[in-house]
């Protein structure tokens, strides 16, 4: 790989006048939406710098066990945000926090079990805040659809209950419709790549300068492993979250 | 004597839906008459374990609900609810999955036929039925699991008079030909007295009458 570039503050100062530019133009055309473009610049501002020096700091110190912690509040918040995004499904937080912490855990250990990449923070950092970024929103948007697949065929549901069902035969086919709406996104993304826009990660490489092939390589790691992440967190918080729908009896439990 | 209630209770959030119920339920038709709104349906779902009460007990030839298992419970006492809801696919497919999940050999036609169908009804996609059709398929489907007992919620609620009247018959044939009970829940006390010998009438969720329909429909 080449060396890193080094970015000054003056260059980043510079790139405002885009900022500039869009806040003039919701100003212009009334969208109102200057202060929240000034909000979302400032957030970005701190935020990004306060996470660079903490990863800066997690890099100097070079242990795995800072790269755990890390990873844990991030599982953690991304739990908790996704949660706000399921409010139909009864108690979402664990079957979200289990799911994350399992796609986190297995996609990063089987990067390094594969020697896919050292197991040191400069890899895990990055990888794991990108797979849990992305499984948090595919489980996110699984639950939310689970909700009201739930909600909406509550009849259908006791109906197959009626006939003796077990309340995961009952809840099967509205499962399978939330785990397809989770991970289909990133998977139309994914079959689109390259072809309408270039990922992330593959522009920063380039704008490294990087080798191309050597961007196209990392990339191409990093969808296939969002790819499995995604997957695995959709599927552990909906195969969770279906059964704090019905009682141990298979009832369908009473909406709140 | 089929089913026995004592002082069975359930609230839904601040309203009792039904209050201190008692009542006896035999072998045979049995209707549950009241006004909307007075626990005939719910009342109806605690007997195959839909749902539970809060206070009170409910058993079944004898021996208290919660000790039957919850699934083979509503396979032998099978609920067609008040609105049609059919798994996705032809008609023959959801009377094999029901039929499979009591573990009962299917005979199609003869379950089509208790229900008024014809045996060629069984390869219609069910998204292409009509209400009365589908209640006959949901039927069908109860009766492929050769349920003891058939909990049947308004069965003609969402029917015109003709396909009511037909549903009716429907019923009637099917007691004089297998060994069956219905318990039907109905808004209409004409409907009990024709497809029913006893009667439970509840009002504001609770009994005010139960036994013969002379004296529960007096």
């Amino acid at each position: 790989m080449s060396p890193s570039i080094s970015v000054s503050l003056g260059q980043v100062a510079a790139a405002l006048a885009l900022v500039a530019l869009a806040v003039a133009i919701s100003f212009w055309r009334r969208t109102d939406l200057e202060r929240d473009i000034v909000v979302a610049t400032v957030r970005s501002f701190v935020q990004l710098t306060a996470i660079g020096y903490a990863i800066k700091l997690i890099f100097e110190a070079d242990t795995i066990w800072l790269v755990v912690a890390l990873l844990s509040v991030r599982v953690l918040f991304g739990a908790l945000t996704a949660r706000s995004r399921a409010k139909k499904v009864p108690g979402a937080f664990w079957p979200l926090l289990i799911g994350l912490a399992i796609a986190a855990a297995s996609t990063l250990g089987l990067v390094v079990a594969l020697g896919i990449f050292e197991a040191t923070p400069r890899y895990l950092v990055p990888v794991g805040g990108m797979m849990i970024g992305n499984a948090m929103t595919a489980s996110a948007v699984a639950l939310n659809r689970l909700g009201d697949e739930v909600t909406e065929s509550r009849a259908a549901i006791e109906a197959t209950l009626a006939l003796g069902a077990t309340a995961r035969e009952a809840a099967a086919p509205f499962v399978r419709r939330a785990l397809r709406s989770g991970t289909i996104t990133l998977v139309d993304s994914t079959k689109t790549t390259g072809l309408i826009f270039f990922p992330g990660t593959m522009v920063g490489m380039l704008l490294a300068g990087a080798e191309p092939t050597d961007a196209v390589r990392l990339q191409l790691i990093l969808l296939y492993l969002l790819l499995g992440s995604t997957a695995i967190a959709a599927l552990v918080a909906t195969g969770l979250a279906y059964r704090n729908f019905f009682t141990p009896a298979q009832q369908l439990r009473e909406p709140d | 004597m089929l089913f026995e209630l004592r002082d069975v209770s359930l609230a839904r959030g601040d309203r009792l839906v039904l209050d201190s119920v008692g009542a006896e339920i035999h072998r045979g038709a049995t209707a549950i008459v009241g006004p909307s709104g007075s626990g005939k349906s719910t009342l109806l779902r605690l007997l195959n374990r839909l749902a539970d009460p809060d206070a009170g007990t409910i058993s079944y030839q004898g021996k208290p609900l919660t000790e039957y298992d919850p699934l083979a419970l509503r396979r032998e006492v099978s609920l067609v609810p008040q609105l049609p809801a059919l798994l996705e696919g032809t008609v023959d497919s959801n009377l094999r999955y029901a039929a499979g999940l009591a573990g009962k050999e299917l005979d199609a036609a003869r379950c089509l036929q208790h229900a008024g169908l014809d045996p060629g009804f069984g390869s219609r996609d069910v998204g292409k039925l009509s209400v009365g059709e589908q209640q006959r398929a949901m039927l069908a489907r109860a009766l492929a699991q050769d349920p003891q007992v058939l909990l049947l919620d308004e069965p003609t609620s969402a029917l015109d008079h003709d396909a009511r009247d037909a549903i009716e018959a429907t019923l009637g044939s099917l007691r004089a030909e297998l060994d069956i009970s219905l318990i039907l829940v109905s808004h209409d006390p004409e409907q009990a007295r024709r497809l029913a010998e006893r009667a439970v009438r509840l009002k504001a969720g609770r009994v005010v009458a139960c036994g013969s329909l002379a004296e529960a429909l007096a």
